[in-house]
């Protein structure tokens, strides 16, 4: 167990420092930052002393040494468009994204799981095809799209909710269900073939045989094996959530960090934009460590091997 | 003792027999998924032809027409001489009321269209620069089969080739190529794809480039898998005596073995890259305008919406989710169909 976690512990470190690495090239590949800062009115010496300042004067791989150093100390330089330190802009930002990631994904497993076993119990039944008919909107429909008819339906049209951003505790509903709603249709589809396979096995035929009620099969010998895949789904579906933020932010004006990402980008903010891309990465390798710990505590397999 | 078969004899199947078996196969054919999918490639192969109008142009004074069947709006106006800005909504100029009733006077109240009604020239109506929505979904159709097919050809035979390694070497080889896919999950790809955009503008290449790095893992993940099972085999390791080169023995021997899976992951794959494709051209990622792709549509009719102008985004939106809708049950029958134990992957 505690071999299992220290490794996936150094994993996670593996791939935070290669998303930092890729994101120190891109960020140099795509030009010297200085072209960005100063403009045609500047001299030669204002070049160079901005040079010094950012350390641009120096050969790559101690620039991102420096990075690096930076990084570790949440010091991810200052925003161009703010003028202010990027830790502080996405620490003001990051609640509102973390809160519609809680939400969405609140919705996602209240939705999908219940559906999910339900239509796996009630197999062939209206039931059945009502969770097939959701799972399959979800699978299919772009989020913007969908977003967008949301808001035209329920927020234009009949006035239920704000259109877009964050302002009464209801304006959170649209953009959590348009963000949760491909996941809820993912959760219900693996809930479901789970359950269907551990309805079929042999121990619940044994328990059937012996008496036990139904809802007691269901609730405790079928469900807990059905959570497995839905579990090992959830580490994805935090990390996806992240960057679906990003459109679902954007289409509803949504103040996180995913508009952030996009205005920075389009500001040509390139510390801003790493800040924010590694708070994602960091976000993601979290979630991921956690569904790790939790699996590790739901399958004895792993957690005796 | 084994029993005695000499004197039994098998008929071979007739060809009524194999017809009927050949039946059994194709009603379980999900028909309308097919039907619609065809369609959008006909759509896409065909759009020149099929397309009433050109996507690309259009008059300003035929902007925003609603689809066919929908009626104009119309208000009652009184006519004046002069007015204000903020008087627009009730009143109406002498100029502009002569233009529709030549008999107009001033003090008078008229009928004027706030939106033209719908016409059979504009099936789906047109979008705000007055161009033909209907034109534009068909033409969108090309765009996307041009993205699904050049990412899943490049995309697929890198994961392929990295899934077959991975699976054959194993060891640090394996260990590599897994991590790279674990670090693809964590990468915000669609930021890394408008990086790239800003800085280099706006190119089908790019696109292109990036949903490769999207899929790859997919397949790579996949082949390996099945490689570990297919290695042990006899066949394989009789291929190696008989002394077949490890390229010989990969492609040759372990890949066929991979190809039904294959089909059902590449089927299900196109529905997200076509997914991902619209996703990039909605945050103004995708190929360059005024190429018309689904994605860029809906974003065009974003700030319409509140007008009451709701076919702009709505059509394309229709399409995309179709589209993807179609290659997600016609997937999921071919994997019942070709690997059933692909079942418990999705």
């Amino acid at each position: 167990m505690q071999k299992y976690l220290v490794r996936r512990f150094l994993l996670a470190l593996v791939t935070l420092l290669s998303v930092s690495l890729i994101i120190f090239i891109m960020s140099r590949v795509s030009g010297d930052p200085r072209h960005i800062y100063l403009d045609d009115y500047s001299t030669q010496e204002d070049w160079d002393r901005m040079g010094e300042v950012l350390g641009l004067d120096k050969p790559y791989y101690e620039q991102y040494g420096m990075f690096l150093k930076g990084a570790v100390r949440g010091d991810f330089g200052e925003s161009v468009r703010e003028a202010r330190p990027v830790t502080a802009v996405v620490i003001e930002r990051a609640p509102a994204t973390l809160l519609l990631g809680a939400v969405a994904f609140s919705f996602s497993i209240l939705i999908g799981v219940p559906l999910g076993i339900l239509s796996a119990v009630k197999r062939g039944t209206v039931m059945d095809n009502f969770g097939k008919f959701i799972a399959l909107i979800g699978q299919s429909a772009p989020p913007f799209w969908l977003g967008i008819m949301l808001m035209f339906f329920f927020a234009v049209k009949l006035g239920m909710v704000p259109p877009y951003g964050k302002q009464d505790w209801n304006s959170i509903i649209l953009p959590a269900v348009t963000l949760g709603w491909y996941y809820a249709a993912a959760n219900l589809r693996l809930v479901r073939s789970a359950m269907l396979d551990v309805l079929d096995s042999e121990y619940i035929k044994l328990a059937r045989a012996k008496g036990v009620n139904s809802r007691t099969i269901i609730l405790k010998h079928a469900f807990r094996n059905a959570l497995i895949p839905p579990l090992t789904f959830a580490g994805v579906t935090i990390g996806a959530l992240v960057t679906g933020s990003l459109v679902v932010e954007t289409v509803f004006a949504w103040p996180g960090l995913g508009r952030l990402a996009i205005e920075a980008l389009f500001a040509f903010d390139y510390p801003l934009l790493q800040g924010v891309v590694i708070t994602f990465t960091l976000l993601y390798v979290t979630a991921a460590f956690i569904v790790d710990v939790l699996y590790a505590y739901v399958d004895p397999r792993i957690r005796f091997a | 003792m084994a029993a005695d078969l000499s004197g039994i004899v098998v008929a071979p199947p007739t060809t009524m027999e194999r017809a009927a078996g050949v039946y059994k196969k194709i009603r379980r054919l999900p028909l309308i998924p097919v039907f619609l999918l065809s369609l959008v490639v006909i759509a896409g192969v065909f759009a020149p032809i099929l397309a009433p109008h050109d996507p690309e142009k259009g008059e300003l004074k035929e902007r925003n027409i609603p689809p066919a069947w929908s009626g104009g709006e119309k208000s009652v106006k009184v006519v004046v001489e002069r007015m204000s800005i903020n008087e627009r909504t009730t009143s109406v100029t002498l100029v502009d009321a002569l233009k529709i009733n030549p008999a107009a006077q001033i003090g008078d109240e008229i009928e004027i269209f706030n939106r033209p009604e719908g016409s059979t020239k504009f099936l789906l109506g047109t979008d705000h620069l007055g161009r033909d929505v209907l034109s534009r979904v068909i033409y969108g159709a090309r765009i996307s089969l041009l993205v699904s097919i050049v990412t899943l050809a490049v995309g697929g035979t890198v994961g392929v080739t990295m899934g077959l390694a991975a699976g054959w070497y194993g060891g640090i080889v394996d260990e590599v190529l897994m991590r790279l896919v674990d670090i693809k999950l964590a990468i915000p790809l669609i930021l890394i794809a408008l990086v790239l955009v800003i800085t280099l503008g706006q190119s089908l290449w790019i696109i292109v480039t990036v949903l490769c790095l999207f899929i790859w893992p997919r397949f790579a993940r996949q082949v390996r898998g099945e490689v570990l099972q297919l290695k042990h085999m006899d066949y394989v390791s009789l291929a190696k005596v008989s002394g077949a080169s490890t390229a010989r023995i990969l492609f040759i021997h372990i890949f066929p073995g991979t190809i039904n899976t294959l089909i059902v992951v590449a089927t299900l794959q196109v529905g997200i890259v076509i997914l991902l494709e619209s996703t990039l051209s909605f945050l103004g990622a995708g190929v360059p305008p005024p190429t018309p792709a689904w994605g860029s549509m809906v974003s065009d009719g974003r700030d319409k919406l509140a007008g009451g102008v709701w076919w702009i985004s709505t059509f394309p939106g229709v399409a995309i989710m179709v589209t993807v809708m179609s290659l997600n049950l016609f997937g999921d029958w071919l994997r019942d169909t070709l690997d059933p134990r692909l079942r418990q992957l999705e």
